[in-house]
C-alpha cells in the first residue's frame, strides 16, 4: 500500500530518480570508475552550481541570456501568430508561401548563426534574430493547426446572430485556437533558450550563459564550472517549461476538460 | 412574416451535383410554430440555412418581414442540434447567452440581466457561472434555447433541436419550447425528422419530399391546448395526424393501400 502510493506520486518518483543518478555518479567518481580529473565528482559539481547561484557575474550572464530569450519569444509570438492567422484563413497565401516554408523549415537554426553574425553587428540583436527564426516554427505551425481545428458550427452559430467575419475571427477562431498557440509558445520557449545559449557559445560576446561557459574553459576548475553552468541552463529550461504548463492549465482548463472528457 | 418562393439549391455542378431543394414554396404567418418534416437528407437543413442567410440559394427568394434575405437577418436566432459544438466552451453559460446581445448594442449590465432572465425561463436559474461542458446534454440545449430567447428574435429557427438528447429530455424540451413561445411573440420554424414531435409541437406541419425537396404536404394541427405529453398523444386527432404525416413522409400520399 505504502509502496504503491509512493510510486504514484510523480514528484517523489522523479526526486528518487534524480537522487539515484546523483548517487551513482558520485559512487563512480569515488570508486575510481570515472577519474575525477577526467570528469568532476557529482558533489563538487553541485557545490559549484550552488556557489554560482550567489555569483554576481554568473547571475548577470543568466539575466543577459534570459533578456534575449524573453525579447525573442515576445517577438516570435507577435510575428508568428498573425502570420499563422493569415496563412490559416487565406488559402491562397498558404498555397503560395508553402514551398518557401517547406524549404526553410528543415534548415538547422544553429547553422544560421554565422549568417546572423554577418548581418547583425549587435550581439543582442543577433541572438534575438536567431531565436525568433528558430522559435517561430512551433508557434506558426500550431496556430495554423489550431485554426483548422476551429469548429465550423461554432463559427456558423456566431454568424447566425449576424456577426461579421472579423467578429467571428476575434470571438470564435482566436479563443478556440488559443490553447494550440499556447502549446506552440511553450515549445518555442525551450527552443529559444537552446538558441540563445548556442548563439552565445558560437559567437562569444560579452555576456550570457554560453559566454560564461566559454570563458570558464580557461579557469583551473574549467570542468566543474562548465558542468555547473550547464546544469543551470537545464534547470532554467525545466522551470520555464513548468511555468508555461501551469499557465496553460489555468487559462485553458475548458480545453483540457473537453479533450479529456472526449476520451 | 416569412415567405419562401420557388427556392432551389444545388450543391456542386455537373453530373455530380446534388439538388437539395427543388422549388420550395412556404408562407409562415406571424406567431406561428411551423414544423418541417421530411426524410433524412432531404434538404431540411439547406432550407434552414437559406432562411438564416448562412448560404446563398441558387434560385428563388426568401423574404422575411417584407425584406429579401441576403445576409443574416437581424432579428433571427438559430438553435442548432449539436449544442456541444454550438456553445462556446471557453465562456461561462451566462457569457454564452449574453454574447449575441452585443449585436443589439446593449451594455454589459443589461446583457447580464437579459441572460439571467432567459436562463430562468428555461429552468436554469443560477447556472450563469457554470461552463457548458459541466452541464448535461439537455441542460446545454436549454442554454442554446436561452441564448436564442435572450436575443428576442422575431423568428427562431430550430434545426433538429432535440435530436441529440434522450427521450425523457426530449419531451421536457418540447414542452419547454411550447411554454416559452406562449410568453414571447415569436415565430418558430422547427425542423425535425420525428413525425410525432412535429405534430405534438407544431401549429402546422409542412412535409418535404426527398431531395430535391418540394413541399408535399401542409397540415394544420388543431389539437386542444395546453398540450400534454400523455393526453395530447392519445387524442384521436393526434393519432390521425401522425399517420397522415407519416404517409406523406414515406411518399405514400393519401392512399395507404397503394404502396406496399
Amino acid at each position: 500500500m505504502t509502496g504503491r502510493s509512493l510510486f504514484d506520486n510523480r514528484l517523489l518518483c522523479g526526486a528518487i530518480g534524480v537522487a539515484g543518478l546523483f548517487c551513482l555518479a558520485e559512487l563512480a567518481g569515488r570508486t575510481g570508475l570515472i577519474d575525477p580529473i577526467v570528469f568532476p565528482l557529482a558533489s563538487s559539481v553541485v557545490g559549484r552550481a550552488v556557489g554560482l547561484a550567489a555569483d554576481v557575474d554568473f547571475l548577470a550572464d543568466v539575466a543577459s541570456t534570459l533578456g534575449a530569450w524573453a525579447v525573442g519569444l515576445l517577438l516570435t509570438v507577435l510575428i508568428a501568430v498573425p502570420v499563422g492567422f493569415l496563412l490559416g484563413t487565406l488559402p491562397w497565401v498558404e498555397t503560395s508561401l508553402r514551398p518557401v516554408l517547406e524549404f526553410l523549415r528543415p534548415i538547422p537554426s544553429v547553422a544560421l548563426i554565422p549568417l546572423a553574425l554577418l548581418l547583425f553587428s549587435d550581439r543582442f540583436d543577433m541572438k534575438v534574430a536567431v531565436i525568433v527564426y528558430a522559435a517561430w516554427w512551433p508557434v506558426l505551425i500550431n496556430t495554423m493547426y489550431g485554426l483548422k481545428d476551429v469548429d465550423p458550427l461554432a463559427k456558423e452559430t456566431l454568424r447566425s446572430f449576424g456577426f461579421g467575419p472579423m467578429a467571428v475571427l476575434w470571438r470564435v477562431s482566436l479563443p478556440s485556437t488559443a490553447p494550440f498557440i499556447a502549446t506552440g509558445v511553450r515549445l518555442a520557449a525551450a527552443i529559444a533558450l537552446i538558441l540563445a545559449i548556442s548563439a552565445e557559445l558560437l559567437a562569444g560576446g560579452s555576456s550570457g550563459i554560453g559566454t560564461f561557459i566559454l570563458e570558464a574553459g580557461s579557469s583551473p576548475d574549467a570542468l566543474e564550472y562548465t558542468v555547473a553552468a550547464t546544469i543551470w541552463a537545464g534547470a532554467i529550461g525545466v522551470i520555464s517549461n513548468s511555468l508555461f504548463t501551469l499557465a496553460e492549465r489555468r487559462l485553458f482548463h475548458w480545453h483540457l476538460a473537453r479533450t479529456e472528457g472526449a476520451r | 412574416m416569412l415567405e419562401i418562393s420557388n427556392l432551389t439549391h444545388v450543391y456542386g455542378s455537373g453530373p455530380g451535383a446534388h439538388h437539395a431543394l427543388g422549388g420550395v414554396d412556404l408562407k409562415v404567418a406571424q406567431g406561428e410554430l411551423v414544423c418541417i418534416v421530411g426524410p433524412s437528407g432531404c434538404g431540411k437543413s439547406t432550407l434552414l440555412r437559406s432562411i438564416a442567410g448562412l448560404l446563398h440559394p441558387t434560385g428563388g427568394t426568401v423574404t422575411l418581414g417584407g425584406k429579401p434575405v441576403e445576409r443574416t437577418p437581424d432579428d433571427l436566432a438559430v438553435v442548432f442540434q449539436d449544442y456541444s459544438r454550438s456553445l462556446f466552451p471557453w465562456m461561462s453559460v451566462g457569457d454564452n447567452v449574453a454574447l449575441p446581445l452585443r449585436r443589439k448594442g446593449m451594455d454589459r449590465p443589461r446583457r447580464r440581466e437579459a441572460a439571467t432572465e432567459a436562463l430562468e425561463q428555461v429552468g436554469l436559474a443560477g447556472a450563469e457561472g457554470k461552463y457548458p461542458w459541466q452541464l448535461s446534454g439537455g441542460m446545454q440545449q436549454r442554454v442554446s434555447i436561452a441564448r436564442a430567447l435572450a436575443y428576442r428574435p422575431a423568428l427562431m429557427l430550430m434545426d433538429e433541436p432535440f435530436g441529440s438528447v434522450d427521450a425523457q429530455t426530449r419531451e421536457d424540451l418540447e414542452d419547454l419550447t411550447l411554454r416559452v413561445r406562449s410568453h414571447h411573440d415569436m415565430t418558430i420554424l422547427l425542423i425535425t425528422h420525428d413525425i410525432d414531435e412535429s405534430v405534438y409541437v407544431g401549429d402546422r406541419v409542412v412535409v418535404l419530399s426527398k431531395a430535391p425537396a418540394t413541399v408535399v404536404g401542409d397540415l394544420r394541427v388543431d389539437l386542444p391546448g395546453p398540450r400534454d405529453q400523455i393526453t395530447t398523444r392519445e387524442n384521436p386527432e393526434f393519432v390521425h395526424l401522425r399517420a397522415e404525416v407519416g404517409r406523406l413522409v414515406r411518399g405514400m400520399r393519401d392512399d395507404p393501400g397503394a404502396a406496399s
